[in-house]
């Protein structure tokens, strides 16, 4: 099994603008939740993912609307760029009817069965399986979608990633597991919770193939989830993705929260300046294709359409007391 | 003695550290065990009096790192693992259940497994389905295991030490909510006997149930009847098991009336058990039929639209003995807007602050 460490980015600059934009995109409306939650009105946990849109970008991008994805309480970035409606989101986190699931869930339930988002699940791990099993369905009906897992460092410590990589493994099941290394699980470091090794081992250990790329260069995540796409697709089996990013906000919440010193300075800095949104722009600078006044007019829509879904889901109404019963039995 | 009035989470904490410093053998372990605010800061600090080695961090790994606390547990350690959440202890339900509640019967008695497993329930802003369950029937369904449930800071901080100091697997299931409970807790190291409940409020009417955070309620409930003329007996169950209802026996014997309060669901809950065992014994003595109060049939929804009516509250309390003791309408009305006026415009998911104490 050869080794896919590294991939280079050779990404086209109209490809690149998209992928730029809808990180500009997910980083304003995370940026925009965390600005409103101290108004009270999204009375629910939510877990941001500013820091690591490249991951969610470069991965959906790679995918068909009819592939399933399955995620994990960080699930914002999942959901719109695999296509949900910023409405709903936005709905679900007020506790609104409209919300993508009625309100039941809060941030941490979002999915749209339209655009494939299948389920989002805040057990860590627990999601994993069930893209495996969505995989084995597909390969039972001889479907050719694909599935994602999107999972983040502290799943590979859950026996559930282990289980069911096996089982992906041994039938040569179409899924995807993409792991978010953002280096944390809540205030506590990966060096405090694993021992030393690449993580990419854990996968091929299993034989399945890894390809381990920098989760905050757009184009390289793209390119790698592009080729374990199209590994998985045609039927070899299951692919790991392995990106390196980090989480700038508190683990759960709107703030940031360094005042507590879990996490050294330096480190944070260094992960700032190599913003996943600073490095593509710096790429399309130097190839012409971005420059103010096209950053200001995406701003300027981005903000605009943010707007007009806050203000959708904080007129929405509330749901009937009564419709907490429903859905108990199939 | 001066008073030293702490909240239970802070009593739980010193509970944590005097038990930790006193007995090497005490490990304590939670995913995030030196975070800044470990374990809603109930870990804080714990293993400055102990030694190094007697903190340890978990991979976020439920059924084997709760497997590797019963296995120190059988060579004579007493681990603690706290987890966050209820739900995170549903990973490590086969450790739990099969070796931990099992390993001392299966060996003939060889074996111990003196393990504590902290469990929190997260009720409210919006925690939903996942994160905000109370499980405790479900750990009661099987022997070998005990279960407890502290609601006060004093007697919470002694249960702990008790349940470390068992030679059985104990359950400890910690409301979010009573951790901001008050009261004067004694400085240094003790232990509150895990004999069953405690009678906290005297009444000759009505005898009321209540488990954890459903105590407070009660009590709120009690006293808003009091002033109707009402006089409502409280327990606070403190141990589901092994469940000890003798108490509870010689009361409703009394009262003839019991009305039990969980903070689970009312389905297969704490409740049912009780009423059951209670019908079975002291039929000839109920002057009506038994009534259960607790979560409705259906998972806890996230927003605060769908919550209405989920938990029940003083109100739904003081309504339902008004009904069991068929006292006018009209009267229980009076009681019922007095203690909803009493919460006046406070969002429903966040806890009202009357229970706070100190009690
Ligand atoms: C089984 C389980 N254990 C613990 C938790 C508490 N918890 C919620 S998120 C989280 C951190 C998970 O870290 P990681 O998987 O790396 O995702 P990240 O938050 O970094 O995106 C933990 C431990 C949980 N939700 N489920
Ligand atoms: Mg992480």
């Amino acid at each position: 099994m050869d080794d896919h460490a590294s991939v280079a980015s050779e990404i086209e600059p109209a490809q690149l603008l998209r992928l730029h934009r809808q990180m500009l995109f997910l980083r304003m409306v995370e940026e925009a939740i965390a600005v409103r939650y101290a108004e009270q009105e999204m009375r629910c946990p939510v877990h941001l993912s500013v820091g690591q849109e490249a991951a969610a970008v470069g991965v959906c991008e790679a995918l068909l609307k009819t592939d399933h994805a399955f995620t994990t309480h960080r699930c914002h970035a999942h959901y719109l760029m695999k296509g949900g409606d910023l409405v709903r989101m936005l709905a679900e986190i007020f506790g609104k009817a409209d919300g993508c699931v009625g309100g039941r869930g809060g941030s941490m339930h979002l999915m749209d069965r339209d655009c494939g988002l299948e389920a989002s699940v805040p057990i860590v791990g627990a999601s994993i399986p069930l893209a495996v099993g969505a995989a084995l369905a597909d390969r039972l009906d001889k479907k050719d979608h694909i599935s994602v897992a999107f999972l983040g460092d502290a799943a590979l410590e859950e026996g559930a990633f282990y289980e069911a990589a096996n089982f992906a493994s041994l039938r040569k099941l179409p899924v995807l597991f993409a792991c978010e290394n953002n280096l944390y699980s809540c205030y506590t470091h990966l060096d405090q919770r694993q021992p030393s090794r690449n993580l990419t081992a854990l996968p091929k250990a299993h034989g399945i193939r890894a390809w381990e790329v920098d989760g905050n260069d757009v184009g390289a995540v793209h390119e790698a989830a592009h080729e374990a796409v199209t590994h998985v697709r045609s039927g070899q089996g299951p692919a790991f993705l392995l990106m390196h990013t980090y989480r700038w906000l508190e683990h759960c919440g709107p703030d940031n929260d360094d005042h507590l010193q879990y996490r050294p300075e330096e480190e944070y800095g260094l992960w700032r300046e190599r913003c996943p949104l600073v490095v593509s722009a710096a790429s399309l600078r130097e190839r012409g294709v971005l420059d103010d006044a096209v950053e200001d007019a995406m701003r300027a829509e981005f903000v605009t359409r943010i707007d007009e879904a806050f203000a959708a889901a904080k007129q929405a109404p509330l749901p009937e007391p009564a419709a907490a019963a429903g859905h108990v039995y199939a | 003695m001066p008073e030293r009035i702490i909240n239970l989470a802070e009593a739980l904490r010193e509970c944590l550290a005097e038990s930790a410093a006193r007995d090497s053998n005490v490990l304590v372990l939670a995913e995030g065990a030196e975070d800044p605010v470990p374990m809603f800061g109930t870990l804080r600090d714990v293993g400055e009096r102990a030694t190094a080695e007697q903190v340890i961090e978990m991979p976020v790994a439920e059924n084997g790192l709760v497997g590797v606390a019963i296995g120190a547990a059988m060579m004579g350690k007493r681990p603690v693992v706290s987890f966050q959440r209820v739900e995170f202890a549903l990973l490590a339900f086969e450790q739990i259940v099969n070796n931990a509640a099992k390993a001392h019967y299966i060996s003939n008695g060889e074996h111990k497994v003196p393990l504590v497993v902290r469990l929190v329930v997260g009720r409210g802003w919006g925690q939903g389905p996942e994160h905000s369950q109370s499980l405790e029937s479900v750990f009661a369904a099987f022997p070998g295991l005990k279960v407890i449930m502290p609601a006060f800071p004093a007697d919470g901080k002694g249960m702990l030490a008790a349940a470390i100091e068992d030679d059985n697997p104990v359950i400890v299931i910690e409301h979010r909510w009573c951790h901001y409970t008050t009261g004067d807790v004694p400085a240094g190291y003790y232990t509150e006997s895990l004999d069953g409940p405690r009678r906290i409020r005297e009444g000759s009417d009505v005898t009321i149930v209540a488990t954890s955070y459903m105590v407070l309620e009660a009590m709120r409930a009690a006293d808003a009847l009091a002033a109707a003329g009402v006089q409502a007996e409280v327990y606070d169950l403190r141990v589901v098991r092994p469940l000890n209802l003798s108490a509870i026996e010689e009361s409703v014997a009394r009262t003839g009336r019991l009305l039990t309060v969980d903070t689970g669901h009312h389905m297969f809950g704490v409740g049912a058990e009780i009423v059951a065992q209670i019908a079975q014994r002291r039929f000839g003595d109920l002057t009506a039929p038994p009534r259960r109060l607790g979560l409705p049939d259906h998972p806890t929804p996230s927003s605060r639209g769908l919550v209405p009516g989920f938990y029940p509250d003083a109100a739904r309390i003081a309504e339902e003995v008004g009904d069991m003791l068929a006292i006018p309408v009209d009267k229980v009305a009076g009681v019922v807007d007095d203690l909803r006026r009493l919460r006046g415009d406070l969002p429903i998911d966040v806890p009202d602050p009357f229970f706070k104490g100190p009690f």
